[in-house]
Parts: C-alpha cells; sequence; structure tokens
C-alpha cells in the first residue's frame, strides 16, 4: 500500500474520531436509528442530525461521487478505507437513501449536466428522498409488461396509471418512476421520469406489511404534468436506464443486515443461552449451525470487497449484482432465522418495551423481502443462467 | 489490495493453465492409477514444474527462487485442482518452503537448492488421528546425544512414502494435548517407516512409523517446545494452498457439468434449457464465486504478512468445501447414469474432492475452528 493511503488511513480515521458523535457508534437497534434525510425528515436524535449535516457537508455521505455533484471527490481506493474506517470504529452510515445507492449512479451515467447538478448535490446532503415507481399490480418479475402510461402533450407528458409496493411513496419528496411511452413496443417503449411526488395529481395508500410496519405504498397517478426536461436519457430508452438502476439496487440489498454492522448472532446466543467452562455455546447444534452461518457470511464479506473493487475497476461482469443479490439476501434471510432461534421466545415479543417493541421479530420478517424486492431470487437466478452461464434457451 | 489479480498474475494464470492442461489433464491421473503407479506422481511433470520454477515460487529470490507469494502459488494450485493432477507441489514447494522459511541457515541450504532443482520433494507429517486435529501431537521427541530420538506415528501424510524430506510436528514435552512443547522438524525420507495406502481418489497417503529414530540437534526448525506458532502459521499456508487446489478442482467440475447441460438432449432439448437445472447451476455458480473470493481474501492476507490470515484461511477452507462439494454432487447427478461410470471424469472429480476436503481439516473442522476463535 502506498504511503499517500497510508497518510490518508490514519487522517481519515482521526477525523472520523473527532467528529461522529459517540451516540452515531452505537449499533442501529431499530428503524429509528436509521436516518433517510428529506424534506419531512425526523430525527431521533440531536446527533443523527449532526452526523448527517457533517458528513453531507464533507461529502462523505458519498465519497466516490465528484465534489461538484455534492460528493467527496475521493479515489476508489480512498473511498473504500473511508468505509472500512467507518466500519471498523463502528459509525453508522449517516445517510440511507435510494438518492445514494440507485438513482444518483444512474443520473452520473445517463443525466444531463443539468439534472446531475439539480439532484445529485441534493441527495449528497440528504435534502430530498427519492421513491421507486417500478412495479405495478400486473408487472412484477415481468417489469417491462408495466402500463403507466406518459403522454407527450407537447412542453410535458401527461402521467396516468398506478404503481406498487413502492417503498416510502408517503414519506418521499421526488419519484423516479418507469412509464409507458410506446404501448407497441414492449421494452422499447419505456421511458425514465422524475417528479416531484407534491404534483397534484399524485396520492399514495399506505400497505401494512407483516412486520406491522407500513413502509410501502399504492401509488396513483391521475393526469400528473412532468416538464419535459425531467425525462432522463432518450425518450423509449428508459429500460436500459432502469435496468442500470436495478445492477445498483441489487448491490444494495445484497449488504442488507451487514451494512452499518452486523447483528452477532453469537452475541445473542451467548446472552440468552450461555456458555460451557471452556467457552463453547451451551447448545451445541445451534452452535454448529451459526458457526456455518458465520463462516458463511465472512465468506461473502470477502465476495463483497471483491466484487466492489472490480466494479470501481471496470472488472465486473455485468450480470454481478444478480449474484450479489441472490446470495447476500439468502444468506440475510438465514442470520435473522437463526436469530430467532438464538432469542428464543424473548425474541417473539411484538410490543414490549424490553424487546424494543418487537424490533427482533420486526427485523425477522422484514428481510424476508430481501428476497423480493429489486427482483426476486428466481429472476436473479434466471439472469445468472442466461447472462453468466449462457445456458440454452434461459 | 484490490481484491483482484494484478496483471503480472494474470498472466501466470495464463502461463500455468495450458501448461497443466497439456501435460497432466484428468488423463494423466488416470493412466497413473491403471498403472498402479506406486510413487503417486510423474517425476517427469515434477522436473519440468522446476524448469518453470514452480519448484521455487514462494522461496525468497536470495535461496534462488522466484520470490513470490500465495496468490501465485494459489494460481498454480488452482490449475493442479482443475486438471486434479497428481502433484507433490503443495507439499513441497508451497508447505515445505514455507517451514524451512523458519529453519537455520544450514538447515535451509541443505534442503532447499534440491527442491528448487526438482530433485527432492516433502511431505508435511501431521495428522495422527482419524479427523484433522493439528493440535494432538504425541508423536515423541526425546533429546538423546546431540540430538532426538523420534518415536510415533503419523497418519494421512501424501507423498510421506516417496518424500526425501519429512516436515514433522513432533512433542519435546508435556501432553499430546498441550499448547507448549511442540518442535517442528525437518528430518530425512528414509527416517520413518512408511506404509502408503491407496485412497479413494486414487492417490497414495502414507501412515508412517518412527520407531526411535535419532536425528540431529539441529534438524529442528524454530525453537525446541517452541513450535505451535511455525505449525499454526504452517497450517494457515496449507490450508489455503489445499483450498486453493479445492477451487480449481470445483471450478473444473462445474465446467465439465455446464458443457454437459449444453450438450446432452433428452425431451428433444438441452437438459440446461429446463430451468430446475438452470437454477441450480446458477446457484452454484454463485457459491463458487463466494468461495473464490474468500481464497483470494486468504492468500493476499498471507502475502501481507497480516495476522487475518490465520482466521481468513480457515473461512477459505471451509468454504471452498461447502462449494466444492456441492459443485461435484450436482456435477454427477446432472451427468445422469453416465455420471457413474469409471470411464467419465466427472467421478474423479468426486473422489479427489472427499480427500482434499479432509486435508488440514474439513468444513465442519472449520466451522468448529471459527466459532472458537470468535469466543462462542
Ligand atoms: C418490501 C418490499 C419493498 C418493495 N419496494 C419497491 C419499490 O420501492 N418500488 C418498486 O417499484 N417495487 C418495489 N417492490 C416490488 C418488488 O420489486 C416486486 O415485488 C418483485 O419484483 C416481484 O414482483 P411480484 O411481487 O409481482 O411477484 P411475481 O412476479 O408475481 O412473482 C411471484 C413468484 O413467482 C416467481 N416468478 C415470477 N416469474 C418467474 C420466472 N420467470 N421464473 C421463475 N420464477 C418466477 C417469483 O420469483 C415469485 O416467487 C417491493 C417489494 C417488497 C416486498
Ligand atoms: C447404477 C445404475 C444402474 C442402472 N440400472 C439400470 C437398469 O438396470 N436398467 C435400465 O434400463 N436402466 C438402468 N439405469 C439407467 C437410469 O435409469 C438412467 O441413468 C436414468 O433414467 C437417467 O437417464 P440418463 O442417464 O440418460 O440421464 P439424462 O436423462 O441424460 O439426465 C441427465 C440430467 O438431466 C436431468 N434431466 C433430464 N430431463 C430433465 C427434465 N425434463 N427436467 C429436469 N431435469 C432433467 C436429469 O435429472 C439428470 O440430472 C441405471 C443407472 C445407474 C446409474
Amino acid at each position: 500500500m502506498s504511503d499517500d493511503l497510508t497518510a490518508f488511513r490514519a487522517e481519515t480515521r482521526a477525523w472520523l474520531e473527532a467528529h461522529c458523535p459517540a451516540e452515531m457508534r452505537e449499533p442501529v437497534r431499530s428503524d429509528k436509528d436509521v436516518c433517510w434525510g428529506g424534506r419531512k425528515a425526523r430525527f431521533s436524535s440531536v446527533a443523527q442530525k449532526q452526523w448527517l449535516d457533517i458528513m453531507g457537508a464533507r461529502g462523505w455521505t458519498v465519497p466516490d461521487w465528484p465534489a461538484r455533484y455534492g460528493g467527496g471527490g475521493l479515489s476508489p481506493d480512498q473511498a473504500k478505507i473511508v468505509r472500512q474506517e467507518m466500519a471498523d470504529l463502528g459509525c453508522r452510515t449517516p445517510l440511507h437513501s435510494f438518492g445514494i445507492s440507485m438513482l444518483g449512479p444512474a443520473l452520473l451515467r445517463y443525466g444531463t449536466e443539468e439534472q446531475k447538478l439539480e439532484h445529485l448535490p441534493r441527495i449528497a446532503r440528504g435534502e430530498i428522498r427519492w421513491c421507486q415507481g417500478y412495479s405495478e399490480p400486473n408487472a412484477g418479475s415481468d417489469l417491462a409488461s408495466l402500463a403507466t402510461r406518459a403522454e407527450d402533450k407537447g412542453d410535458h407528458f401527461l402521467v396516468n396509471g398506478q404503481k406498487v409496493w413502492t417503498s416510502y411513496a408517503d414519506q418521499a419528496d421526488w419519484i423516479f418512476c418507469l412509464v409507458r411511452t410506446d404501448p407497441t413496443n414492449k421494452h422499447r417503449g419505456i421511458s425514465f421520469l422524475l417528479f416531484d411526488m407534491d404534483s397534484p395529481g399524485v396520492s399514495t395508500r399506505p400497505i401494512l406489511l407483516i412486520s406491522g410496519y407500513s413502509p410501502f405504498c399504492e401509488t396513483f397517478f391521475d393526469n400528473v404534468k412532468v416538464p419535459k426536461d425531467q425525462l432522463v436519457g432518450e425518450i423509449n430508452r428508459g429500460w436500459d436506464v432502469a435496468k442500470y438502476l436495478l445492477g445498483h439496487e441489487r448491490e444494495m440489498i445484497s449488504g442488507m443486515g451487514t451494512q452499518g454492522g452486523a447483528i452477532s448472532l453469537s452475541k445473542i446466543a451467548l446472552a440468552n443461552l450461555g456458555a460451557e467452562a471452556d467457552g463453547r455455546l451451551a447448545d451445541p447444534i445451534l452452535r454448529a449451525r451459526i458457526a456455518q452461518f458465520d463462516l458463511r457470511a465472512e465468506a461473502f464479506r470477502a465476495m463483497s470487497e471483491r466484487f466492489l473493487d472490480e466494479l470501481k475497476a471496470g472488472k465486473a461482469h455485468p450480470a454481478q449484482p444478480s449474484m450479489m443479490k441472490y446470495t447476500g439476501t439468502e444468506l440475510n434471510k438465514q442470520r435473522y432465522e437463526l436469530a430467532m432461534a438464538a432469542g428464543g421466545s424473548a425474541a417473539l415479543e411484538w410490543d414490549s418495551d424490553e424487546s424494543r417493541q418487537g424490533a427482533a421479530a420486526r427485523a425477522w420478517l422484514r428481510t424476508k423481502a430481501n428476497s423480493i424486492e429489486g427482483g426476486t431470487s428466481e429472476i436473479q437466478l434466471n439472469i445468472i443462467a442466461k447472462r453468466i452461464l449462457a445456458l440454452p434457451g434461459a | 489490495m484490490p481484491m483482484f489479480l494484478t496483471d503480472e498474475q494474470v498472466m501466470l494464470a495464463d502461463t500455468a493453465r495450458p501448461f497443466l492442461a497439456d501435460t497432466a489433464p484428468v488423463a494423466h491421473r488416470r493412466a497413473l492409477r491403471d498403472a498402479d503407479d506406486e510413487r503417486g506422481y510423474a517425476p517427469d511433470l515434477w522436473r519440468r514444474f522446476a524448469e518453470m520454477g514452480f519448484t521455487g515460487i514462494v522461496a525468497d529470490e536470495a535461496d534462488g527462487g522466484l520470490g513470490l507469494g500465495h496468490v501465485e502459488a494459489g494460481i498454480v494450485l488452482e490449475e493442479i485442482g482443475r486438471n486434479l493432477t497428481p502433484s507433490p507441489f503443495l507439499s513441497t514447494a508451497v508447505g515445505a518452503v514455507t517451514a524451512l522459511k523458519g529453519a537455520s541457515e544450514p538447515l535451509r541450504r541443505r534442503h532447499l537448492p534440491a527442491i528448487l532443482a526438482g530433485e527432492s520433494i516433502a511431505a508435511i507429517a501431521i495428522d495422527e488421528a482419524a479427523r484433522h486435529r493439528p493440535h494432538h501431537v504425541g508423536l515423541r521427541a526425546e533429546r538423546s546425544g546431540n540430538g532426538f530420538r523420534l518415536s510415533g506415528t503419523k497418519r494421512f501424510v501424501p507423498f510421506g512414502h516417496v518424500a526425501d524430506l519429512l516436515i514433522v510436528a513432533a512433542r519435546t514435552s508435556g501432553a499430546p494435548d498441550d499448547v507448549d512443547g511442540i518442535t517442528l522438524f525437518a528430518v530425512p525420507g528414509d527416517a520413518a517407516t512408511a506404509s502408503p495406502r491407496r485412497l479413494a481418489d486414487a492417490s497414495l497417503a502414507a501412515r508412517l512409523d518412527f520407531a526411535d529414530v535419532q536425528v540431529d540437534g539441529d534438524a529442528v526448525i524454530g525453537e525446541v517446545d517452541g513450535g505451535r506458532g511455525p505449525l499454526d502459521a504452517l497450517l494457515t499456508v496449507l490450508r489455503t494452498g489445499a483450498a486453493s487446489e479445492m477451487l480449481g478442482l470445483a471450478n473444473g467440475a462445474a465446467d465439465m457439468t455446464m458443457a454437459y447441460l449444453r450438450d446432452r438432449k433428452q425431451f428433444g432439448q438441452a437438459i440446461g434449457s429446463f430451468q430446475v437445472l438452470q437454477h441450480r447451476a446458477a446457484h452454484l455458480y454463485c457459491e463458487l464465486e463466494v468461495a473464490r473470493a474468500a481464497v483470494l481474501k486468504a492468500q493476499q492476507l498471507l502475502d501481507q504478512g497480516a495476522e487475518a490470515a490465520d482466521r481468513a484461511a480457515t473461512v477459505a477452507k471451509g468454504m471452498v468445501g461447502f462449494a466444492s462439494l456441492l459443485a461435484v454432487q450436482e456435477g454427477v447427478q446432472m451427468h445422469g447414469g453416465i455420471g457413474m461410470t469409471d470411464e467419465y471424469d466427472i467421478g474423479f472429480y468426486m473422489k479427489r474432492q472427499r480427500v482434499l476436503a479432509e486435508l488440514y481439516g474439513d468444513s465442519d473442522f472449520h466451522a468448529d475452528r471459527l466459532a472458537r476463535l470468535s469466543g462462542y
């Protein structure tokens, strides 16, 4: 490793130690500890807002975006060091955002300079919260069959239709939305639009999940006017943007359960079950299951690192995110099954204060969506079979 | 260090791949087996390894080696694994050369030149029980004259019956399971009485009996009674190496299987067009990629001299154990009836996988070890 990077690591660590509030170095315990920003942001503590502001100002919510778009302007190696040092010190992710993990990369690649300058800095500072309008009642896995219409009205598009499973649509400020602009062409009749959720004609209806929370919605568009300059990429070529964005979404979802520090199954189990005299977890079968899981999880961590390194160097296969998504989400579901076993009956409590309002059980149920959202596991396997393995007829 | 191969490493892979595919494909292993070969490897081929510089791949340049690292050794091992090549490369060029790095100058000079020249091969004698339990060392080394007398038995020693050099973990004090009191020795191959056993994969592993064998005092590697550290360091290297070889094996089996899925037709179509097989093939691919990352991580940490290499080697050996087992099971299953025949190569992969899995600890061993390292 070069001297420059060694010095950068030391500076980074010192800066993080000096600027990350102590509270923001404690593990995330429930959804409330996660900061999403946006016009309607509700911060759960002063420290949470401070941490977002400090990191946003430095561009380190997005360390490798260019500085002119609100990023840190760091090289891939430097950005990796920031991530590693944050993980090492247990710093929470200052901002969770579909803008960062999904829209940003797509705008960097397909957006006009005006679009980049308008949207990216606000994403970086957590000022605007985005939601994703892809799925529809009849367009799930077969996303390209979507039917929400956008008609060309000269200076604007007129959008009519319905989205579903739109995560946090009721709390988002803007939406990136797939619309049909040519009904005669399935894939080459889709366009990618950006618009304000406060636009007249947009309405949302929350849907309750099995976790008892309501993070997603039905989203309705009734004669919504969208200015023409809010189209990303070419008309009827939104599928390219959509797929590129999905790659980033899948990469993000693959890391669910490990970002900001994974729960430690052995700690939960040791606290509940105790240890033998030689230090081994008292339940030998659960111990073996956790050990096998941890082995896979550590191997997968190496895979995530490898994938990011390959991606930054332009060496990753375009279908790699499908592999990451499939493997990471199946692993995360297993992690939370084991967490329930390790927690025993205590983990089943749904609304007691001791259980932090059922945090364990709700988190466990939430993970079941990981292998559905962003394209199901089966769809990822289809993509791998076709794009990577090139199996016949796939 | 980014987690992909450097340009130089890619070049090495581009050299190693055709070299092993041409000189030592699975047919080579089959031929040795069918000839009831008693050595377990082909000396001609080993000399060619020396000509390529592979025998000195991790040896220091000052000692006449290439001075490369475990990523590079892993590249060669992967091709050995892919072709199921019977080769003393892991025990000699990786294991013994690593062990000798901690040895005195005279000891290094006695053994290294012959190894690098391809004239001498080495075996690693650690295990004594039916399952890998490396810190259980009962073979005794008692001081006697200006040397030691070795007595006891080692098992599952690949190339132990033909080795010119044996690296032996022995007990110089304490009881068999004590942490302290282990000493590493580098002794001549004829110090032990070897009985080779042919294993399921047609390779040979020896049982070594030491019956009060006198060895010189300068055969000690490192400190007397202080062998636990060097033994653990050697095991990290061997586990990483065995994982690299298994990774190659797993990819070899998977490649054969993918090709078969494209070729074999039933119901008027390639069997690879059935989604149930596609999904299993895709799942296998994912497992192999995760295993590859774990192996590369361990190799890179070893080359950085990082302490974390020990844990990473356990993750690598355990993960590649899972992935390679899946590769050979799916391999045989997806080949249908022909996969069960001796004539077809896929079965060779299955047998070899089981042997490599056992070597230096299988996935169960390493999951348990990871739990201990993690404090539960
Ligand atoms: C918590 C959560 C949050 C979400 N957030 C968003 C969001 O913010 N924005 C958004 O646009 N969408 C969102 N989604 C929607 C998500 O992308 C879809 O649920 C997903 O793409 C699957 O579509 P579907 O639900 O219609 O299932 P279907 O497509 O009907 O699938 C049903 C089952 O059939 C299988 N299947 C379908 N086709 C095939 C095939 N060809 N081969 C094999 N198996 C197949 C699937 O794998 C699945 O198991 C979210 C979903 C969840 C659960
Ligand atoms: C030890 C042994 C003894 C045998 N004894 C006899 C005997 O006494 N008499 C006799 O007649 N036969 C015998 N057989 C043959 C046996 O019945 C066939 O091997 C078996 O039916 C599979 O056919 P196959 O080998 O051609 O494989 P294939 O049909 O080529 O199958 C290859 C792979 O493709 C899969 N596959 C094929 N079609 C599909 C599909 N539509 N969807 C999903 N997957 C598919 C298979 O499951 C398999 O994994 C024996 C086989 C063995 C191994």
